[in-house]
C-alpha cells in the first residue's frame, strides 16, 4: 500500500530507514525544520541546515525512489532567542523558491512564552505574505493544552486560511478545538510520550478522517518511522478496507501538502480490473 | 540501589503511557458496546477482573506487591 510520511526528520535517520520505508510502500516524506538537540548560536547554522534539508536530503531519498519535501522555520525551542530568530527569518524567503520547500514549519509553542509568541506571529505573517503552507507544533505533555489554546487564540487574530494550516501532535484532549475551527490536525505516533497507533485509530473512529494526518515524526529521539505502518496494520485489523487506509495514510497528506503545487503526488483510488479469463488448455 | 525519586524519574512517562493505553482500551470497549444493537450492561468476567485490578492499583497500601496481587487476581485458582 502506498504511504506518505508527512512529518519525518530524515537528517537524524540513516539511509537504512529510507530503504525500509521504500520497501514498505512509502513514496514521499516531508521534513519540517527541527531542533537539533541543542540551541544553535548563529543564523548561518540555520541556513546551512535549510540547505541540507532542501538540497541534500532529496538526493539521498531519491536513491530509494522516495520523494523528499521539506519546510523551513525557526522551531519553537529556539524561538526563545528573538534576535537570532529574526535574523533567520530574513533569509527564509530565499528557500521558498526551492523546488521541494512546502511552507513554514514547524513553528508554534514549546513553553508558551512571550518570545515564542513573537516569533510564532512573525513566521505566520511571513507565511501569509509568501503564500506558504503552515505547520504548527504543539507542546509536549503537561504544556500541551495551554500551548494549543494559545496557538488557536493567536491564529484567530491573524488572516490565515485554516485549510492551509496543520496543527500537529494533537491527542484526545486537544483534537476537538482545532478540528472544529477548520484546521488540519496531525497525530504523531511516538513511543511513550505522544500518541500510539491504537489511540490514533480510536480518534479516527471518533472523528472520521477528514482533515486528519498521521505521522511518525521520527527524529534523533527514541522514535520509529514504522509506527505509521503499525497504525495502518491496526486500522486494517479493525476491519477497514485498503482504500479506507489509503484515504488516511496517502490521500490526506496528498490533499494537504498538494495545496502547494510543488507537491505533485495526487490522491489515488483502487480500481478492480475485470479481465477475461482465457482457456489455456 | 536507586532512590525513589530516581525510580520515579525513570518510570513516570512509561507509567503515564500505560495508564493512557488502559484508559483508551476501556473507552474502546465502551464505544464498541454502545454501537451494538442490544446494548445493556456488558456481562463478561474479564471486565470484572479489570475493574478489580484497577481498584487494587488505586488502593492506598503499604504492601509493595501490586503486581503479585494482580497476577493472583488473573490466576485460575479453583
Amino acid at each position: 500500500m502506498q504511504i506518505i510520511q508527512p512529518h519525518y526528520h530524515a537528517i537524524a535517520r540513516t539511509a537504512q530507514d529510507y530503504e525500509k520505508m521504500a520497501m514498505s510502500g512509502v513514496v514521499a516524506v516531508a521534513e519540517p525544520a527541527f531542533w537539533a538537540g541543542f540551541d544553535r548560536l548563529y543564523p548561518e547554522t540555520f541556513l546551512d541546515y535549510f540547505r541540507q534539508i532542501s538540497e541534500f536530503e532529496p538526493t539521498r531519498a531519491a536513491e530509494y525512489g522516495i520523494k523528499h519535501y521539506c519546510w523551513v522555520a525557526v522551531n519553537p525551542k529556539e524561538a526563545e532567542n528573538p534576535t537570532l530568530s529574526h535574523e533567520v527569518l530574513k533569509h527564509m524567503p530565499e528557500f521558498y523558491e526551492k523546488p521541494n520547500v512546502l511552507g513554514v514549519g514547524e513553528i508554534g509553542f514549546h513553553k508558551t512564552t512571550k518570545n515564542e509568541e513573537e516569533i510564532f506571529e512573525a513566521q505566520v505573517e511571513q507565511a501569509i505574505k509568501y503564500d506558504q503552507l503552515i505547520l504548527i507544533h504543539t507542546p509536549h505533555l503537561q504544556d500541551k493544552v495551554r500551548g494549543t489554546k494559545r496557538t488557536l487564540e493567536v491564529l484567530s487574530h491573524m488572516n490565515v486560511n485554516p485549510e492551509r494550516v496543520w496543527i500537529d501532535h494533537v491527542e484526545e484532549h486537544t483534537i476537538r478545538e482545532p478540528l472544529e475551527a477548520g484546521y488540519w490536525v496531525g497525530f504523531t505516533l511516538y513511543p511513550v510520550t505522544k500518541c500510539s497507533p491504537k489511540r490514533a485509530c480510536d480518534m479516527l473512529e471518533m472523528y472520521g478522517h477528514e482533515r486528519i494526518l498521521v505521522n511518525s515524526s521520527a527524529d534523533w529521539g527514541p522514535s520509529d518511522p514504522f509506527t505509521l505502518q503499525m497504525c495502518v496494520m491496526q486500522y486494517r485489523a479493525r476491519g477497514y478496507s485498503v482504500q479506507d487506509a489509503i484515504e488516511i495514510f496517502h490521500n490526506n497528506p496528498a490533499r494537504f501538502l498538494g495545496q502547494n503545487p510543488k507537491f505533485d503526488i495526487k490522491p489515488i483510488q483502487l480500481e478492480t480490473i475485470e479481465e477475461e479469463i482465457t482457456d489455456m488448455v | 540501589m536507586q532512590t525513589a525519586l530516581q525510580v520515579l524519574d525513570r518510570e513516570y512517562l512509561e507509567a503515564r503511557c500505560s495508564l493512557l493505553e488502559l484508559a483508551a482500551a476501556l473507552d474502546r470497549i465502551d464505544r464498541a458496546h454502545d454501537h451494538e444493537e442490544a446494548s445493556g450492561d456488558l456481562q463478561d468476567s474479564r471486565l470484572d477482573l479489570l475493574n478489580q485490578a484497577i481498584k487494587i492499583l488505586s488502593e492506598e497500601s503499604h504492601l509493595p506487591n501490586r503486581s503479585e496481587r494482580l497476577l493472583l487476581l488473573f490466576s485460575d485458582l479453583d
